[in-house]
């Protein structure tokens, strides 16, 4: 049976957790950026209609931004878990 | 077609329905049975309330008119919750911590428990969410119209102010049955919350049968939906980007600042956890409330006769292709969105009113301010209830009023602006330590103007508030003071002119009075506190010790919680501190939490005004104010651990200065006890020597030989009774009493014993009070030993009692398999020097003579209690000598070998 390495980082799950919050705290930045897309849109001066298409960019950057939360919530509670409110005092100043 | 009769059916059958299951979740949540109460599903759902009939029936007929800019309602609350990490988080946490009790709540917290900004952010709540709520009522009306219209048979229309009427009527029923029953606001609101959760799922249903009848059964599937969208008028919608962005933003911001969005997602949060399910879920919610919207305008346009109002869309277009359940489903969802929406909107506005305006108003007017006694709760539960009504009819008036108005949309948007006008105070002072009171009230005050005369008044109509004259030319003909065209910029948006000029200087008048003005001690530890809410550290305290008494405390504390309650906490508290009883120390640390329990009751600025009243001039010490000025909390940190350590050997000091004073006090005793006995034993024994002697004269006649043998026979008994009470209370002190336990109804008991104390001081009047019904009750014990207590306590009370007209109080109820049972009488009471000397041996307050006894009583008692598996205490704070008996309804054994 092999020696298992020694782990590169210290505190990996910490670390891990660290950067889910960094995510969570892009993610309404991304939200923005998609949503605030149609604002480059001109749908009453297209020769061909296309707000069908708009329709469904809209809905379909949604579904993407709730999978994105969906599974970055599990993260941090797993997270959240394992490095028990490690990263708490690292973030609470402001 | 669905007769308008069912439909009035159903409507009540759905009604009724409500109430059940509100009533059953209540119920569970008594019995402790309600644990998927508080799930995150139940958490998310209750959200929708963010969806009311202006989403249900409106947003069809704003996309039908604007295109896909109804969306942008939906997608500013999915920003905010994709960011529930970074501002929804912290404003739970800080909701929990500080027991907030609304958004005005929060914001007076924050600046200093200062009630003016509560009663800004009141004003500002009420005024915007008028004209919403006058919104729901006109939906259900409208809707209810779309049935009727087309049903000659069944019962006669009603006029549509009777259906609002009756909505209204309802509504607030509903609300004050299962919105006030209890005062803390913190405590959940489980029938309410529940019934919410059914309503968001019925809406949700509703919209979504809709939409999937419209795209596949009238078009015919998504590939023919899109044909028509792009064949439609509304494929040429006009896109503004400002607006676009501006009411994305209006949403997000309304999103935090709506009184009842703050209701459910912070106040009636009970774990910040379901936060995190909730960031993806209630956009999934949101996203699906929006997906069929535009196919049923895109349909509905292209498919109802011209001039058909796209606003109800979602209940004709099932109607005129014959689905008359699935409109009544519509009509149910649609229904839904609007109570729900009125019920939570109404108790947070309520709560609002009756904190901020209502409680305070009262207390400054009644005589003798904060420190009368009085009932505090039962005003504040009934101006809730009078401030629900209030508000509905507030509405309904309003509703009247404007007749209403064509769209619905318009309304709701600007109720949007008015309550995002709190945002900048509320982001301000959950992350930037430097805004000020003076900043945050000028903030309001400006924003709030701006908005009310920009677009509030103009929301009219020209000649409505404000005369056309004005609106074309500005007042008294200032042509930069025109309301829709402030400072001369023209050609603007209404909606989007009147929100960024109110945000803007609201945002800037706030920011630059809060640099220019400084904060008063308050401000800056709550700033502190809210800024750094994530901190570990508990923070400054706002208390330093300044001479309360826990009694005078517990008195105030009773009025507010409610006398159980108040004596639990206060109980607690005591137990905390290593103390017995109901009175704790009154540190810092415990004031401290006291006000944050009744911040929970009444608000923070009342809860705050109502103790400093108690701890005048101690309010901030220099200690707590260069702690909130040092920047170098790590060294605090240390600090406080030491600090915690020596608080822990202080108890433990506490602890044994009360034992040694009380060996002292025994020692005392013990002497006294020595001259006492013997001076018990000598008066009788010095009378019966004297007596005999006398009887030995053989000539006495016999008259006199009988009346002296009377004499030392009283005496002996009363020598007996004496060797017999301290031959009791050795064996009782002693755990060797044999007990014989039997069943008896405790009302049986108290009539016995009030029975056999009425031969003490026969000749007064005695007024006893007691509730009969509540005291029947089983009680398992040795009923003698038991008698023997309430004979003691209640002949006591006609000995010391010394009001003029003497009463006694006896309350009985059972809590959790204990019998408690209070004797309280209307003396002058116990002093506190003496309160916990009164159940040791020989201890009489008053001379010997008057007592007629030998100060044996309460010892007995204390000891017969003991014995019993129970206990006897004094009770503080209730306006006279109050002794509060408490044991198990059976004996401890007897459970043990039930349980075993």
């Amino acid at each position: 049976m092999p020696a298992s390495k020694p782990p590169k980082f210290l505190a990996r799950n910490s670390y891990r957790r660290r950067r889910m919050i960094d995510a969570a705290r892009v993610l309404p930045l991304v939200a923005s950026f998609l949503f605030f897309i149609p604002v480059l849109w001109r749908p009453s001066e297209t020769p061909e209609p296309d707000t069908a298409r708009g329709w469904i960019y809209i809905f379909a950057a949604w579904v993407v931004l709730i999978v994105a939360a969906l599974v970055l919530s599990r993260l941090l509670e797993r997270a959240g878990r394992g490095a028990d409110e490690v990263a708490d005092d690292a973030e609470g100043a402001p | 077609m669905v007769p308008f009769n069912i439909l009035v059916a159903v409507c009540l059958a759905y009604v009724c329905l409500l109430f059940v299951v509100a009533f059953a979740a209540e119920r569970r949540a008594e019995q402790g049975l309600a644990r998927w109460l508080r799930s995150p599903v139940i958490y998310t759902l209750s959200l929708s309330i963010y969806c009311t009939a202006w989403t249900f029936y409106g947003a069809v007929g704003y996309a039908a008119r604007s295109g896909l800019e109804f969306v942008t309602i939906y997608l500013g609350p999915t920003i905010v919750m994709a960011g529930w990490w970074v501002i929804l988080r912290k404003l739970v946490r800080i909701g929990q911590a500080q027991r907030v009790t609304s958004i005005a709540d929060l914001i007076s917290s924050r600046y200093g428990k200062s009630n003016l900004l509560g009663v800004i952010v009141t004003l500002i709540c009420v005024v915007a969410a008028t004209p919403y709520i006058a919104l729901q009522l006109q939906s259900v009306t409208l809707s209810v119209g779309v049935f009727a219209s087309e049903t000659p048979e069944g019962w006669a229309l009603p006029d549509q102010g009777a259906t609002a009427l009756w909505v209204a009527g309802g509504l607030s029923i509903f609300t004050i049955l299962f919105g006030t029953r209890n005062l803390d606001a913190n405590e959940r609101h489980h029938g309410i919350v529940m019934a919410i959760a059914l309503e968001a799922v019925v809406k949700l249903v509703a919209l979504l049968a809709v939409g999937i009848f419209v795209v596949w059964g009238i078009a015919g599937g998504i590939g023919d939906v899109i044909d028509r969208v792009n064949a439609s008028p509304i494929a040429d919608w006009p896109l503004k980007p400002a607006r676009w962005m501006g009411l994305t933003f209006v949403a997000a911001a309304a999103l935090l600042a709506l009184p009842r969005m703050f209701q459910v997602m912070v106040v009636e949060n009970s774990d910040e956890r379901h936060l995190a399910t909730a960031s993806w879920a209630f956009p999934l919610y949101l996203m699906l409330m929006s997906l069929f919207v535009l196919p049923i305008a895109v349909v509905g346009l292209g498919t109802m006769p011209e001039g058909a109002n796209p606003d109800l869309f979602v209940l004709t277009l099932p109607l005129a292709n014959g689905q008359g359940k699935l409109a009544m489903l519509a009509f149910l969802g649609g229904f839904s969105s609007a109570t729900s929406m009125v019920i939570v909107c109404s108790i947070a506005l309520a709560t609002m009113v009756s904190n901020h305006v209502v409680t305070p108003l009262w207390l400054s007017m009644r005589q003798g301010g904060v420190r009368a006694p009085g009932d505090v709760r039962g005003l504040v539960l009934m101006s809730r209830r009078v401030s629900i009504a209030a508000i509905l009819a507030l509405g309904y008036t309003y509703y009247h009023l404007s007749g209403g108005s064509a769209a619905l949309a318009a309304i709701g948007l600007i109720s949007f602006a008015g309550v995002s006008q709190i945002l900048p105070a509320m982001l301000g002072g959950i992350f930037w330590r430097g805004a000020t009171r003076v900043g945050a009230a000028l903030g309001l005050s400006v924003g709030f103007g701006i908005w009310l005369y920009s677009l509030y008044l103009p929301s009219f109509g020209p000649d409505g508030l404000l005369s056309a004259r004005i609106l074309a030319e500005g007042p008294a003909g200032i042509g930069w003071l025109k309301p829709q065209a402030l400072f001369g910029i023209e050609g603007l948006d209404p909606l989007l002119h009147a929100v960024f000029w109110s945000l803007s200087l609201n945002t800037a008048v706030f920011v630059g009075a809060s640099l220019l003005t400084f904060p008063n001690p308050v401000e800056r530890m709550q700033g502190l506190a809210f800024v750094n809410a994530f901190d570990q550290d508990p923070g400054v305290r706002g208390w330093s010790r300044g001479g309360v008494e826990a009694e005078d405390l517990l008195t105030m504390s009773q009025g507010i919680l409610g006398a159980d309650e108040a004596q639990e906490f206060f109980q607690a508290e005591a137990a905390r501190q290593g103390k017995g009883g109901f009175l704790p120390e009154t540190t810092p640390e415990f004031i401290e939490r006291l006000e944050r329990r009744l911040a929970g009751s009444v608000g923070t600025a009342t809860a705050h005004a109502m103790i400093s009243q108690f701890a005048e001039g101690a309010a901030v010490s220099a200690q707590d104010l260069m702690a909130v000025a040092s920047e170098a909390q790590q060294i605090l940190e240390y600090s406080t651990q030491l600090e915690a350590k020596s608080e822990e050997l202080a108890r433990t000091a506490r602890a044994l200065q009360e034992a040694n004073d009380k060996l002292k006090d025994l020692s005392v005793q013990k002497d006294t006890f020595l001259s006492q006995i013997s001076h018990e034993l000598r008066t009788p024994m010095t009378s019966i020597r004297a007596f005999s002697e006398i009887l030995m004269d053989p000539e006495l006649p016999g008259a006199m030989q009988q009346k002296y043998a009377e004499v030392i026979h009283e005496e002996t008994i009363r020598l007996t009774r004496l060797l017999d009470d301290l031959l009791d209370l050795s064996v009782l002190e002693n755990r060797k009493v044999q007990l014989t336990i039997k069943a008896a109804n405790l009302h049986d008991l108290l009539d016995k014993a009030v029975q056999a104390a009425s031969n003490t001081r026969p000749e007064r009047s005695f007024v006893y009070n007691r509730d009969t019904a509540a005291e029947h009750m089983p009680v398992i014990t040795d009923t003698d030993r038991l008698l023997q207590v309430f004979i003691n306590l209640v002949s006591n009370a006609r000995k010391y009692c010394d009001a003029e007209r003497p009463e006694l109080t006896i309350l009985t109820r059972k809590r959790g398999g204990r019998i408690i049972v209070d004797f309280i009488d209307n003396g002058t009471g116990i002093p506190r020097e003496s309160q916990r000397l009164i159940f040791e041996k020989f201890a009489r307050l008053t001379d010997t003579q008057r007592a007629g006894g030998a100060g044996l009583g309460l010892a007995i008692c204390r000891e017969i209690m003991v014995n019993l598996g129970g206990n006897i205490l004094y009770l503080p704070g209730q306006g006279g000598a109050a002794f509060r008996v408490s044991l198990p309804v059976k004996p401890e054994s007897q459970q043990s070998a039930e349980a075993a």
